[in-house]
């Protein structure tokens, strides 16, 4: 046989050999949380989030791990997988043994809690219904707002594209959605006929749904697509940001949603990993004045007023509406507008 | 199904009747078409990731999630291509030697893998090994993780690999015959004896082709794993799916990074086929 | 094949084989069709023929047939080239032929996607002709099209070295314009070459995946296809309605195998009796 031939027969076995001397370092990489908080050891947490909350949850991984190590001794390390938040949420039922979960709407974590994972109450278990941060969703338009978008019917508009995420899929897009159709029925005050008009005009105005928010915004800020993004707060000045301040403006709409992504810890796997107590330090770090000021910086609105006055720039003012208030509760608001053959269905059918 | 074995190339083709122009108006728009749609994107993988400099480069390679993906992926390759390889053998010895009842029934489960969008895969294993699952709740209560852990990752590639070994020796063997084994096992030599020393040998261009063509969609899978991974990163996120976070991430020069290793792997994967040719030319 | 059994190993290599088809696939595919039967008939005909869900076949199989189709005067053009003549490169162009299938399709979708959006490289030129490519169906078609390429290339180009010149000379001794031998001569002895090429790069490019969530901006209705539509189902915590799509799709794969496979006796008779 060939020399090249022996090769080939061998590279499986040099290949599992390098691999496997990488697992060594990667220290049990693949039965994350099991260590569970055995004396010195590191405790893992896994935390099953959406989209945009990836840069905040790098910082306070890192910050609770600090914090958590100077108080335990404990060195604690906090793994994340981001992605559409109904996504994720089903991924957790399936079986992704998340020990928190972070989520963009109460529906999702309620789906979790009915597939028997966590208690029905959750939202009572910690402060302001278990919502450590808010948000709400404005538009990014392009430098000079050429479109000149200052309101939600601006959207609606023959010859403006707007860029949202799919609202069957993406937290953030059902927040924007329900935005959209709570703004045009309280700001006109005539109603549902009129909000549904609007709202279809504004998504036939929108030509990709990404199934998260952050291919939204990838579609709008990197593959140039459309006039108006539709994104939470912390995306928008994110995107400012990494992008450039330069090519992009904000716009706060004078009416909008008060977006509430609240978080749980899933009882069922941390309490199979043994993680329970770290599992609750690290949602209530979200609360403590480090975890607002981080929230803060990130773009979300803390629930701290220190925090709140130390953001520099400081929020905008936005009269924010909630869905318990326009749409009776998430449950209410799911089965209309988002399930099979709701309201989103048929205006997005009636199109085509 | 397809014969992806090289065929070595018979004749110097002299096609009669074609007026230089010809020629070379279709070899130029051939060269079109390749460079155009096959060369171009290649290219831009590699320009796209060098792009802020190696230093960046090197920074987005050796960041702890990538290095970790890095490791998952040539773990999973490390385990599902030496099943594959078994499995392909015994395989392709089994229908190409033997005939007897559902033969071809069976050939047809091999290939089903090749035809099953890897996304139905991926659903089908969540379908069976979820918490929901059919099999999903007993495992778990024996402590067996599948669905969005290492087992369902290889699982799911074992599935989208299945037939690349098996078809590609299988081809091999149907060509050749089996009086050389015939003649080993007249002379002597015992069963395991005549495999080693003449069944293999004589499959070799095919095995190994098989072997990289298994590898490189080892390694490159996406659809089916996606399905199944759980995007935790440095967990359970492959190559590829950490190519999909990165670039989620607003870091696109990071995910061209990881997407040049793997574009890396293609060009080895090209080149070991093209020399496998050229061996089996030259025996 | 003989139904000789002198040749040792029946036994080990049916247990063996039987063992990991019944594993990885047989396994597996009864879990969907448990799944689908636990539906009842009309839910999985809602399911399966909701108008987004006939949408998204309608782009699929549509987008797959237009590029299968590309491929085949693609294929046939490269693969024409690659077996005729003798030019520098051509080992390279060979090469590059196989890059579909050694290219992981998360980074061709990726790549695509970059380089036909409005400020790449190439959309920058096509855009302002009226010709936007990523995400639309036209890019979908495009990267189905890219992961098909090699089938049709590498299905032909043998058959094309096996013919035999001296029929076209024949032919063309006896006054026929290359064009006609072409449709005389050639066509016919690579025509079973063709289709089985043809539909081995639209098997693959029905199921593909990767690659076009990338370039296809996942309208419903518009721009998504049944993969991603399945995908879709169990994000929104519809196990069945996705159960319901993948049975469809399995439908579609063992139908389109039993047609490669018929395709291919019907070439090999068809050699056969030409030799």
């Amino acid at each position: 046989m060939t020399t090249t031939a022996r090769l080939f027969f061998f590279l499986p076995g040099l290949l599992s050999l390098l691999t496997v001397s990488g697992a060594g370092c990667g220290c049990d990489s693949d039965d994350a949380g099991s260590a569970g908080a055995r004396g010195g050891a590191t405790v893992r947490l896994l935390n099953v989030s959406y989209d945009t909350t990836r840069e905040l949850y790098e910082e306070v991984n890192a910050a609770f791990a600090l914090a958590w190590r100077a108080k335990t001794g404990q060195r604690v390390e906090v793994r994340r997988s981001h992605g559409g938040s109904s996504k994720q949420a089903r991924a957790v039922i399936d079986g992704l043994e998340a020990d928190v979960v972070t989520l963009a709407l109460a529906y999702d974590i309620d789906a979790i809690a009915r597939a028997g994972l966590l208690a029905t109450d959750w939202r009572t278990r910690l402060p302001h219904g278990s919502v450590p941060y808010t948000s709400t969703t404005v538009f990014v338009v392009r430098r000079g707002n050429p479109k000149a978008i200052r309101d939600w019917p601006d959207l609606a508009r023959p010859g403006v594209v707007v860029v949202t995420p799919n609202p069957k899929t993406s937290g953030g897009g059902r927040w924007n959605y329900l935005a959209a159709w709570g703004a045009a029925r309280g700001a006109n005050g005539d109603g549902e006929a009129a909000a549904r008009e609007m709202v279809a005009a504004i998504y036939r105005n929108a030509p990709v749904l990404d199934s998260g928010a952050r291919g939204s915004t990838t579609t709008f800020a990197e593959r140039g697509v459309g006039d108006v993004l539709l994104a939470c707060e912390s995306e928008a000045w994110l995107l400012a940001r990494e992008v450039g301040a330069d090519r992009f403006e904000i716009i706060a709409p004078p009416r909008s949603i008060l977006a509430e992504p609240p978080v749980a810890v899933v009882d069922e796997y941390a309490k199979r990993h043994g993680t329970e107590a770290v599992a609750r330090a690290y949602l209530e770090f979200l609360y403590s004045d480090d975890g607002q000021r981080i929230a803060a910086k990130h773009h979300y609105r803390p629930r701290s007023k220190e925090a709140e006055a130390a953001h520099p720039g400081g929020f905008p003012d936005i009269e924010r509406f909630t869905v318990d208030d326009q749409f009776g509760g998430w449950a209410a608001a799911q089965r209309l507008h988002f399930g099979e053959g709701g309201t989103f269905d048929r205006i997005t059918q009636g199109e085509r | 199904m397809t014969r992806l074995t090289p065929t070595p190339a018979t004749r110097c083709g002299v096609a009669t009747g074609d007026r230089p122009w010809a020629r070379r108006g279709l070899i130029g728009l051939a060269a079109a078409v390749v460079s155009l749609f096959l060369a171009l994107p290649l290219a831009f993988v590699f320009v796209a990731a060098l792009r802020p400099g190696f230093g960046a480069f090197w920074a987005a390679i050796s960041h702890p999630d990538t290095t970790a993906a890095i490791r998952l992926t040539l773990l999973v390759a490390a385990i599902t291509v030496p099943i594959n390889t078994v499995f392909g053998v015994a395989a392709a010895w089994l229908i190409a030697r033997f005939e007897f009842r559902g033969r071809q029934a069976l050939l047809t489960l091999i290939d089903l893998p090749f035809a099953v969008s890897p996304v139905v895969a991926g659903l089908m294993l969540v379908l069976l090994f979820g918490r929901q699952g059919w099999l999903g709740p007993w495992l778990l209560d024996h402590g067996v993780r599948v669905v969005f852990a290492l087992p369902g990752i290889i699982l799911a590639t074992i599935f989208v690999t299945f037939p690349f070994v098996a078809r590609e020796v299988l081809t091999v063997m149907q060509a050749q015959g089996s009086a050389e084994e015939e003649a080993a096992l007249t002379l002597g030599a015992s069963g395991w004896q005549t495999f080693v020393r003449v069944t293999l040998p004589k499959a070799r261009w095919g095995l190994i082709y098989g072997i990289i063509l298994c590898n490189a969609r080892a390694m490159g899978e996406f659809g089916a794993v996606s399905v199944i991974s759980g995007h935790v990163r440095g967990e359970t996120s492959t190559m590829p799916l950490q190519v999909e976070n990165l670039y989620n991430d607003y870091h696109a020069p990071a995910a061209f990074a990881v997407a040049s290793l793997l574009a890396v792997l293609a060009l080895l994967t090209l080149a070991v086929r093209k020399t496998i040719e050229w061996r089996a030319r030259s025996p | 094949m003989p139904a000789r059994r002198v040749l040792p190993g029946f036994a080990p290599t049916m247990a063996l084989t039987g063992f990991a088809v019944g594993v990885v696939v047989v396994l597996p595919l009864a879990g969907l069709v448990l799944q689908t039967l636990s539906l009842d008939g009309p839910a999985f005909w809602n399911a399966a023929t909701s108008p987004r869900a006939l949408a998204s076949y309608r782009l699929t199989f549509g987008a797959s047939l237009v590029a299968a189709a590309l491929n085949v005067a693609l294929g046939l053009l490269v693969a024409w080239v690659l077996a005729r003549y003798r030019f520098p490169g051509r080992a390279l162009m060979d090469a590059l032929v196989d890059l579909p299938f050694a290219l992981p399709t998360a980074v061709a979708g990726l790549t695509l996607t970059a380089l036909y959006s409005g400020d790449g490289w190439v959309g920058r030129f096509i855009e302002p002709l009226g010709l936007p490519v990523a995400f639309t169906r036209a890019g979908v078609t495009l990267a189905l099209t890219f992961v098909g390429f090699p089938f049709v290339v590498r299905a032909v180009q043998p058959v094309i070295e096996d013919l035999d010149p001296r029929m076209e000379e024949a032919a063309a001794v006896l006054g026929a314009s290359p064009g006609q031998t072409f449709a005389r001569v050639v066509f016919p002895a690579i025509l079973p070459a063709l289709v089985t090429g043809f539909t081995l790069a639209f098997a693959r490019a029905v199921g593909e995946y990767g690659s076009v969530v990338f370039i296809s901006g996942n309208m419903p209705g518009k721009t998504e296809i049944t993969p991603f539509l399945i995908v879709t189902r169990l994000e929104e915590y519809d196990t069945a309605g996705a159960a319901a799509l993948g049975t469809v799709m399995l439908g579609v794969s063992f139908a389109l195998l039993l047609g490669i496979n018929m395709l291919q006796r019907w070439g090999d008779r068809r050699g056969a009796g030409r030799r």
